[in-house]
């Protein structure tokens, strides 16, 4: 199963607005203008486009705290993710989630879970749910490394091939859970070989090699789409950033400026990428329109989220419950 | 003893137990919404293998003991278009799936903005005053108070227990039910007829009183109305209030109470601190001070695990006797 032409310019394509994205998401939090904490996504584009792109239109997907690229991966605009990292009234959230929650339902994503493991489950139910419901959609469950000691992830993928399940287990496997390393806290660091305690397929590939990505999740929705059960695929990555912009870790690095750098340097799924594509004979001109047509794009999601008035207060308890009972409560006063 | 009124309106009554009267609202809803289902372990256990028998196929899924996974299973399977009921089994359970239930949950709705919706319903049973020690007794309803965004029943008797976990099932928010082993054998006549419910958010006045209220929560019901059967042959006339639901609790209707009494027990087999008692009482404090007449008091099981040895459990709960005892002390 090959990407077309067409498809490999939208590959690309996503890649890139995933990037430019996510450097205007960090010039924004620097400036202040994001409140808490960003999760950049910078270096993963590889694995969240290759999985998303093998996903039709109605399928579901769950992701985790570093939840930006996801509905971008799948399809999502701009503007409203902007400004929900900025709290705004217009974000897909309302101004509720922000940078760890961007659950752009548009899409088919249900959920951003800042529970490390949490949206395994979640995914999981999803796959009931399509079973119930008699229709083909399938759900992809993306998690980090750190996720796979979740007892979530072991309980669920046992559950998942129990009943056949239509659910792509994706770990996006960037070797660090914020600091701790993949060696220094999983007994088997080759986390697909975990999928043989389920008796299911495991796959490793090369998160910085979108089509290889593209290949493989391509192969486990369509058997999953067909009966065929669960897969676990684990796309090998890498965060090129810290685990969120400019987050202060003391102590000794727990990893080398030199594995950072030669990442960066040699591993850069874009740029690996693009000269696969210039190679293979795609115009120049047709990846530089993407480029500029993505920062365009994204300068307007800044402006749009920057004019975009902050939720106001009488908004506070809207959206608590979707069928409000005694709700808020009133206070008598004697 | 008051009945709710849309289960007068019904002709069709049948004597029914507080455990068949569960099972008959699951079925009849699974009947109604072809996207209800049900999952949990050892469903067959308790009289849900009328569920199996009736339903099967891909309507039930019978789990492993993998508590907080087959929660985040419904709850994903909710948001994406079906009903699931989740048979937690004994009430002690619930830590496991705590997370799933508060964070995802409780959380989803509010955390995307309203786009998403979670109609799930989880059901546990207080399975207590039974021997079984610390680690199968508990009434946990007070943890799952806290946290915003569940909605949390805790019927006392057949016909609330049917026609609120209906309520529960038809309802687009999760919402948390709390049965209790101790009415299990209790029989009342109940409604056969399907869109009868009792609505989440009503307290119901089991008895009409003028000296003292007595609000009791789920299995505390039987011995408040013994203990106001005994205190009427002393001439005090007893009201007891049945908050029925605990989140979102019915202020109108207690504080009413309370304020044509003046006088307030509160009876509730939770541990007592931050008990659904503590919360009622806090209330009572803040927004009914000006017609309390004695302080208000608490009856609950106090802050000791559940011994195993029934020589010691039976001192701890709620009965008739401290019950009357705490209305004594407020005349």
């Amino acid at each position: 199963m090959a990407l077309s032409t067409e498809n490999k310019l939208e590959a690309y394509r996503r890649m890139v607005r995933i990037r430019v994205f996510e450097e205007a998401a960090r010039r924004a939090f620097r400036e202040g203008k994001i409140p808490g904490s960003c999760h950049l996504s910078i270096g993963q584009e590889g694995a969240i486009v290759g999985a998303c792109m093998a996903l039709r239109d109605d399928d579901y997907i769950t992701g985790t705290h570093r939840s930006h690229g996801h509905p971008i991966g799948k399809g999502a605009k701009f503007n409203g993710l902007m400004a929900e990292l900025m709290g705004k009234a217009t974000g897909i959230c309302k101004g509720r989630g922000g940078s760890m929650h961007l659950a752009d339902t548009s899409v088919g994503i249900i959920g951003e879970s800042a529970i490390v493991g949490g949206g395994i489950p979640l995914a999981t139910g999803c796959g009931m749910s399509a079973r119930v419901r008699k229709t083909d959609q399938v759900s992809l469950c993306f998690f980090g490394d750190g996720a796979s000691n979740q007892g979530t992830f072991h309980e669920s993928i046992n559950m998942a091939a129990v009943w056949r399940l239509p659910v792509i287990y994706f770990c996006e496997n960037n070797h660090y859970a914020i600091t701790t390393s993949l060696r220094e806290s999983h007994a088997q660091p080759d986390i697909a070989k975990r999928a043989i305690g389920y008796g299911i397929p495991g796959v490793n590939v090369d998160g910085q090699d979108v089509e290889t990505v593209y290949e493989a999740t391509a192969e486990a929705v369509a058997r999953a789409r067909t009966g065929g059960g669960p897969s676990l695929i684990v796309a090998n990555t890498y965060r090129f950033d810290e685990h969120c912009v400019d987050l202060a870790i003391s102590g000794a690095p727990y990893r080398s400026p030199e594995e950072v750098d030669a990442q960066e340097k040699t591993r850069d799924p874009i740029a690996l990428y693009k000269a696969q594509l210039l190679g293979g004979g795609i115009d120049e001109t047709a990846l530089l329109e993407i480029e500029r047509e993505t920062k365009a794009a994204v300068a307007e999601s800044v402006a749009f989220a920057e004019e975009s008035p902050l939720p106001d207060a009488s908004d506070l308890y809207a959206d608590m419950y979707a069928n409000p009972i005694n709700y808020p409560p009133q206070r008598r006063v004697q | 003893m008051t009945q709710p009124a849309e289960t007068l309106a019904s002709q069709d009554m049948v004597r029914t137990s507080y455990l068949e009267a569960i099972v008959q609202a699951q079925i009849e809803e699974m009947e109604r919404d072809e996207h209800v289902v049900m999952l949990g372990e050892d469903i067959a256990v308790y009289g849900d293998g009328k569920i199996i028998e009736t339903f099967g196929g891909s309507r039930v899924w019978s789990t492993p003991i993998s508590e907080n996974s087959f929660c985040g299973i419904a709850i994903g399977a909710a948001m994406t278009g079906l009903r699931p009921i989740v048979n937690l089994n004994i009430a002690s359970f619930v830590y496991l799936p705590s997370d799933q239930i508060i964070n995802q949950a409780a959380k989803l709705h509010y955390m995307t903005g309203g786009h998403v919706k979670v109609p799930a319903t989880f059901r546990c049973v207080m399975f207590y005053n039974a021997g079984n020690a610390a680690q199968h007794s508990d009434r946990p309803y007070p943890l799952f108070m806290n946290p915003p965004g569940l909605k949390v029943i805790a019927p006392s008797g057949p016909a609330d227990a049917k026609g609120l976990i209906k309520s529960a099932i038809r309802d687009d928010d999760p919402v948390f039910v709390f049965e209790d082993s101790t009415l299990w054998p209790t029989k009342e006549p109940v409604s056969m007829d399907p869109d009868v419910l009792v609505p989440i958010g009503k307290a119901d006045i089991k008895r009409q009183g003028e000296d003292v209220t007595v609000i009791a929560v789920a299995g505390s019901n039987r011995p408040s109305l013994k203990a106001a059967d005994v205190l009427s042959k002393k001439g005090i006339s007893v009201e007891v209030v049945d908050p029925r639901t605990l989140v979102p609790l019915d202020k109108e209707t207690l504080l009413a109470s309370v304020a044509k009494t003046g006088r307030v027990v509160i009876a509730d087999p939770a541990h007592r601190t931050c008990s659904a008692a503590s919360e009622i009482a806090a209330i009572i404090a803040e927004e009914g001070f000006g017609s309390l007449k004695a302080p208000v008091q608490r009856v609950t099981t106090p802050d000791v695990h559940v011994p195993f040895s029934p020589a010691l459990e039976k001192l701890i709960y709620p009965t008739k006797d401290t019950i009357i005892e705490a209305v004594e002390a407020v005349l």
